[in-house]
């Protein structure tokens, strides 16, 4: 189906998720976390966040373990850059690294809050 | 009302009548005296609108394009230097599908350095996606001002108004001042197709994907193709519409009546003198004298430079033996630009010929798909004339059209060169 009856003419977009786009296809290498080495994983605290704090993108999670939104993320590699524990590499896309299970996550400000 | 002034005065009056919120401009000769009016109309009360002065054109066409953006009715005005400074804003108001309204002061650009009159400003623009119009005189001017705003509302596509720098902008002419009651009966209030909110953030003309989106409500958004495409459609459709807004001008006001051309003495023409602005009406005297010695010659002024209209006035143009473009601008490195647009709308044309002979089936449209050269159409010759200024004598004029109908023209083309 085309975008004929689509209602605006002016190219743009609302605050909400992905209205730009679904950015994570321009992605060429995929931050991946190495949960054994995150800080607050090791500490099972409110701890560090340096990822989720300078992504431009806000697609990390700030929550225990932090998690990456794939379908936004452009693989910029601020995260990886700025990760202290060096718990955050980049991987080439066309290795196709295998689907991270979803963690069980609890969040500081979501349904499933962290004690 | 009628009154006795100059073609700035003209159209900063018709700024005024248009109820015009927001003017952003940077001086520019011959644009100057245009924007010192409309500030004195401000200043003294008689305009409610705001005047932002600006460092530069880029800003002032940027402070338009905000502005438009809000819902507001914005103008700004320019000339040479300053419209291609401006030049990257002008791409943007156009794409982001703003109807705001710019009158084009035209004159040479540089380098050499140079205040005076041709083409070159607004004909190096023809690609932005601008609706153009180049007015004859003075009624034409504060007209086109009116007309361009309820066009550039219709449409949601920003509207040049090019008159001539000098022959126009500093010269007095008497012309009818519409009066502010039928204005209001001819241009409707602003309602824009999309106007930003505060309480509705939105981010216009961000990052568009080379393919479509789903948006975040859930609908297929277009991609930067899809938008682009529409631009081109609109403007096609503008022939049509704006004919539609000179109809109803026409009603209101008792002027006017072609949109998009001016035809003068061709329905019998032999020969056709096509041309932009204050330059058509100077030919009619050619005309006139031509005429007198036995030569069928009309003139065909283009009011629309864009969106083009070809096929209007291919069918004023198929019947004659031959055609000459006089053009003030270039298409440097080929030849005036408005020349290789008439050759290209006579291509695949039915000429007078083709007629007699019974035709080729089909309209001129199945033709065109069909490709092929103009069957038993006319000649195209382009010439060039004014360039920098340079005085379009009329005797010059008359010679040179005489020469190229009756004799071989050998020379470049270039009307009154002293090379």
């Amino acid at each position: 189906m085309g975008t004929r009856d689509y209602r605006y003419k002016t190219s743009h977009s609302l605050s909400g998720p992905g209205d730009g786009g679904r950015t994570g296809s321009w992605r060429v290498q995929r931050p991946i976390i190495d949960l054994e080495r995150c800080t607050p994983v090791k500490r099972g605290s409110e701890a560090c966040f340096i990822c989720w704090l300078y992504c431009p993108d806000a697609v990390i999670s700030r929550t225990i373990p932090p998690t990456i939104d794939y379908e936004y993320c452009k693989g910029c590699a601020i995260c990886a850059e700025e990760c202290p524990t060096k718990a955050i590499t980049m991987v080439d896309e066309t290795e196709r690294p295998e689907e991270v299970d979803t963690p069980d996550t609890c969040s500081f400000e979501g349904p499933r809050p962290c004690t | 009302m009628h009154v006795i002034e100059n073609g700035n005065v003209a159209a900063a009056l018709g700024v005024k009548l248009a109820g015009v919120q927001v003017i952003a401009a940077y001086p520019i000769t011959p644009q100057t005296p245009l924007t010192e009016k409309l500030s004195e109309f401000i200043e003294a009360g008689e305009m409610k609108a705001e005047y932002i002065p600006v460092e530069s054109e880029h800003s002032a066409l940027a402070a338009c394009i905000a502005a438009s953006s809000t819902g507001a009715r914005a103008f700004t005005a320019t000339s040479a230097n300053g419209l291609l400074y401006m030049h990257e804003q002008v791409h943007w108001a156009a794409g982001a599908r703003l109807p705001i309204v710019m009158c084009v002061v035209n004159r040479a650009v540089g380098a050499p350095w140079n205040i005076w009159n041709d083409h070159q400003d607004s004909i190096s623009q023809r690609d932005t996606g601008w609706i153009q119009m180049y007015a004859c005189d003075h009624q034409q001017i504060i007209d086109s001002v009116l007309k361009a705003f309820a066009i550039a509302e219709t449409v949601s596509i920003p509207v040049m108004v090019c008159y001539d720098g000098y022959l126009l902008s500093h010269t007095y002419m008497p012309f009818e001042v519409p009066e502010e009651k039928q204005v209001k009966r001819f241009l409707r209030p602003f309602k824009p197709h999309y106007a930003l909110d505060p309480q509705n953030p939105a981010n216009l003309n961000t990052v568009t994907l080379p393919d479509v989106r789903m948006d975040v409500e859930g609908e297929m958004a277009h991609g930067y193709m899809e938008f682009r495409y529409l631009l081109q459609e609109d403007l096609r459709q503008t022939l049509t519409i704006a004919q539609e807004i000179e109809d109803r001008f026409t009603q209101i006001f008792g002027r006017g009546g072609n949109a998009l051309l001016e035809p003068h003495r061709c329905n019998d023409a032999d020969y056709i003198v096509v041309g932009l602005g204050s330059l058509t009406y100077q030919l009619r005297d050619v005309v006139e004298t031509l005429r007198s010695e036995g030569l069928k010659v009309g003139v065909l002024g283009i009011r629309m430079y864009r969106p083009f209209p070809d096929e209007a006035a291919v069918e004023v143009l198929r019947r004659a033996r031959g055609v000459f473009v006089i053009e003030k601008a270039l298409s440097y490195g080929y030849e005036g630009a408005l020349s290789s647009d008439i050759k290209a709308a006579l291509y695949g044309c039915r000429g007078d010929g083709a007629d007699a002979a019974g035709g080729l089936p089909g309209d001129r449209t199945d033709v065109t798909q069909r490709g092929g050269p103009c069957v038993d159409g006319p000649f195209v010759r382009g010439l060039i004339a004014g360039i920098g200024g340079r005085d379009i004598r009329t005797a010059d004029l008359t010679d040179t059209l005489r020469t190229a109908i009756t004799g071989a023209l050998d020379d470049p083309g270039w009307i009154g060169l002293k090379i």
